[in-house]
């Protein structure tokens, strides 16, 4: 009687009403999964990297018959295979240093320039021409550092020799072109100036502008007002910013591989043509390296890397670290 | 009675006779002053430099400069004071270190816009170096552009969907120590040199016997890439408003249609615009391809299999022949390869701001 009704409408409702086409479950897991697949997936990556390198570099290493850490020779084809890193080592390190050493006070110039001293409406482009220094391919940096800057340095060179000569360092023993370490260092500088000046100027822009404006009120000039507030703010990422421009400067390959004339000696001679770097080397004996030769080139890769690992992870360590208490980005 | 307002009006008598002047009443140098310390600064450089026969306009530069630091220190120290002195002296070498810095990129911008121009035509861009010689005239840049074409394609097709799920994964789902290490290794992958990223593909093609092709040298590229793609993303990805995604979970819309149909559209333009940048990095990209793609002065399409050139290779190999005509081939794919960098990158440019997401600052 009464329960035809009754069993005839609630079936219906429960049909119509819903209607989950989908809940999304499934697609919400295989969008999880294929995303945290992928981040995952670049930590492989990393991994096999420092993995694979290991593993050419154990073969490379234990067949040599020099010391890998001192040996002044790269000769992974002769009868007792010797080669070693020590040029290289000094090379890159010393290039480096020239290059931050001109590049930072110079970025950070430019950085507050950008951030404080140039006209509002020059800010922008100002900060954009800086930006197309780092969009120039390193190959064309590299053939004009060789074929215009290197002719252009003779100059400075000799003038460096004669009045800094008694520094040792800027003493040119050898008649040569400049196609030095130094030179290379000036070219550096040159390339990493765009990574250094736009970290520092994002740190600069982050300083809170009470404290500028209490700096002001107190009638500190602008040079006070940056000495005062911006620059103690902005110290850990200065810090930073020098850090990822010295990886890049460790690991640059082709401006040195064009400007550098290398040999296998360590002169403090900045001014003398000569060493080298572990990406020049690998890019000019690649050519002519066998198998064996090629895990000699890998090996020292192996130690640009760590030395380019080491050096990236602490400059954002301090950034991370900086952005933990800075409370600026909050 | 009358005790009180002479009280009163004792207190501000003071005042006015101030013994110091304020700074507003003290001298001041005219606003146009630092142009014309300039005028006198280069005049002066120029001259000296001239007299004592130096040669390289970069100390004409050099002295110039400490003239007009030292010019307009001592003038602001004389007509003003010790401080705002500084304070001249601090915005003049500003000016000069962003002077410094448009120097180099002005000169390499001229030199190759000048001398890449007298080689670069028709002929330059259709045509390989097969047959042709290093100290010969003719021959062109034609296989490079294939290759790298093709090279930097196959490396955007990898990395793009893995760069964006990644940073998917950071904004919109990551948290905990999986994030966090993710995060840390994308930043310090961006710091991986390139030769680095080459010789970890050399080693597994050693490992599997492999031949160098144009995708050995794709894949170099893409651990370049992913981790500029990540991080652009990411960025975008942030300023993408938490009320669109709200709004959007609150109509029942699964996360994943969300991020899908809301999320990455509004970032589309800072996306497309990051994704361009790495492009633009990856294509200079000399090392990787020395050690994997080897280099070939014909024409090969297929980047699967055989030698291949490219654009920034190609400048390489033509600069070490050395001879008069490899260096003007050399300085014409170098103003072909800046062209497309430099095109790219005002592209990307122009998008970010025609679609930037509106942040309400």
């Amino acid at each position: 009687m009464a329960s035809t009704t009754p069993t005839d409408t609630p079936p219906a409702p429960p049909v119509d009403r819903p209607t989950p086409r989908s809940t999304g479950r499934m697609g919400d897991k295989v969008f999880l999964g294929l995303s945290r697949g992928s981040g995952i997936l670049l930590l492989v990556i990393m991994a096999s990297i420092a993995v694979f390198l290991t593993y050419r570099s154990v073969i490379a290493i234990s067949k040599n018959e020099g010391n890998f850490l001192t040996t002044f020779d790269w000769n992974p084809a002769g009868d007792p295979p010797v080669f070693g890193i020590a040029v290289l080592l000094f090379g890159t390190v010393v290039s480096s240093i020239i290059a931050m050493v001109i590049a930072v006070p110079i970025a950070v110039g430019i950085a507050l320039f950008i951030s404080h001293y140039a006209p509002r409406k020059l800010a922008a482009p100002i900060a954009y021409v800086v930006d197309l220094l780092a969009a120039v391919p390193s190959i064309v940096y590299g053939i004009w550092g060789a074929l215009v800057l290197v002719p252009h340095l003779e100059g400075l060179n000799l003038w460096l020799d004669e009045y800094l000569g008694w520094t040792y360092i800027f003493e040119k023993t050898e008649v040569g072109i400049a196609r030095s370490l130094f030179t290379v260092g000036i070219l550096l500088a040159i390339m990493i100036l765009p990574i250094v000046t736009s970290v520092s100027r994002e740190v600069f822009l982050q300083v809170p502008k009470m404290n500028e404006e209490a700096a002001l009120a107190l009638g500190a000039t602008r040079w006070e007002v940056i000495r005062l507030s911006v620059l103690p703010f902005g110290r850990s990422g200065i810090i930073s910013a020098s850090m990822l421009g010295l990886g890049r400067a460790l690991g640059e390959t082709m401006a040195v591989a064009t400007v550098l004339s290398p040999n296998f000696l360590i002169s403090l001679h900045v001014l003398n043509p000569g060493g080298g770097t572990f990406a020049q080397n690998i890019a000019a004996k690649f050519g002519e390296a066998d198998a064996f030769g090629r895990d000699a080139l890998i090996a020292s890769g192996l130690v640009l890397f760590v030395l380019t690992l080491l050096v990236n992870g602490a400059a954002r360590l301090i950034i991370a670290r900086r952005k933990e208490y800075s409370g600026a980005n909050a | 009675m009358s005790h009180a307002p002479t009280g009163v009006m004792e207190r501000p008598q003071p005042a006015p006779p101030a013994p110091k002047k304020s700074s507003l009443g003290s001298r001041s140098l005219p606003r146009l002053a630092p142009l014309g310390f300039a005028v006198v600064a280069v005049a002066l450089g120029v001259g000296l430099s001239l007299a004592a026969g130096w040669e390289s306009r970069i100390q004409w530069g050099m002295l110039s400069a400490l003239f007009f630091l030292v010019i307009s220190y001592v003038a602001t120290t004389v007509v003003e004071n010790q401080r705002q002195a500084k304070d001249r002296l601090a915005t003049s070498v500003m000016w000069v270190c962003f002077l410094v810095a448009v120097v180099p990129l002005a000169s390499l911008l001229w030199t190759t816009v000048v001398r890449g121009a007298e080689r670069l035509d028709g002929y330059f861009l259709t045509h390989s170096m097969a047959g042709v010689l290093g100290f010969e005239e003719s021959g062109g840049v034609y296989h490079a552009l294939i290759g790298t074409l093709e090279q930097v394609g196959i490396a955007t097709v990898i990395s793009v969907p893995l760069g964006l799920l990644t940073a998917v994964y950071l904004v919109e789902y990551g948290k905990g120590s999986l994030a966090k290490a993710v995060t840390f290794f994308v930043d310090v992958m961006t710091g991986i040199p390139s030769i680095v990223a080459g010789l970890f593909i050399l080693s597994i093609m050693l490992i599997a016997n492999l031949e160098p092709s144009g995708l050995m040298g794709a894949l170099a590229l893409t651990i370049l890439m992913i981790p500029v793609v990540v991080r652009s993303t990411e960025e975008m990805l942030k300023l993408v408003p938490n009320e669109l995604r709200e709004a959007s979970l609150a109509l029942g819309i699964p996360k994943w249609r969300t991020i899908l149909k809301v999320v990455l559209p509004t970032a589309i333009g800072g996306i497309t615009t990051g994704v361009m940048l790495a492009i633009a990095r990856i294509a200079g990209e000399t090392a990787p391809i020395i050690l994997l793609v080897f280099g070939s002065q014909l024409i090969n399409t297929n980047p699967f299999e055989g030698a291949q050139s490219s654009l920034p290779f190609y400048i390489y190999e033509q600069y070490k022949i050395g001879e008069v005509a490899s260096y003007d081939r050399a300085w014409a794919a170098a103003l072909v390869l800046i062209a497309f960098v430099m095109i790219l990158n005002l592209v990307a440019r122009g998008i970010a701001r025609w679609k930037a997401p509106k942040t309400g600052r």
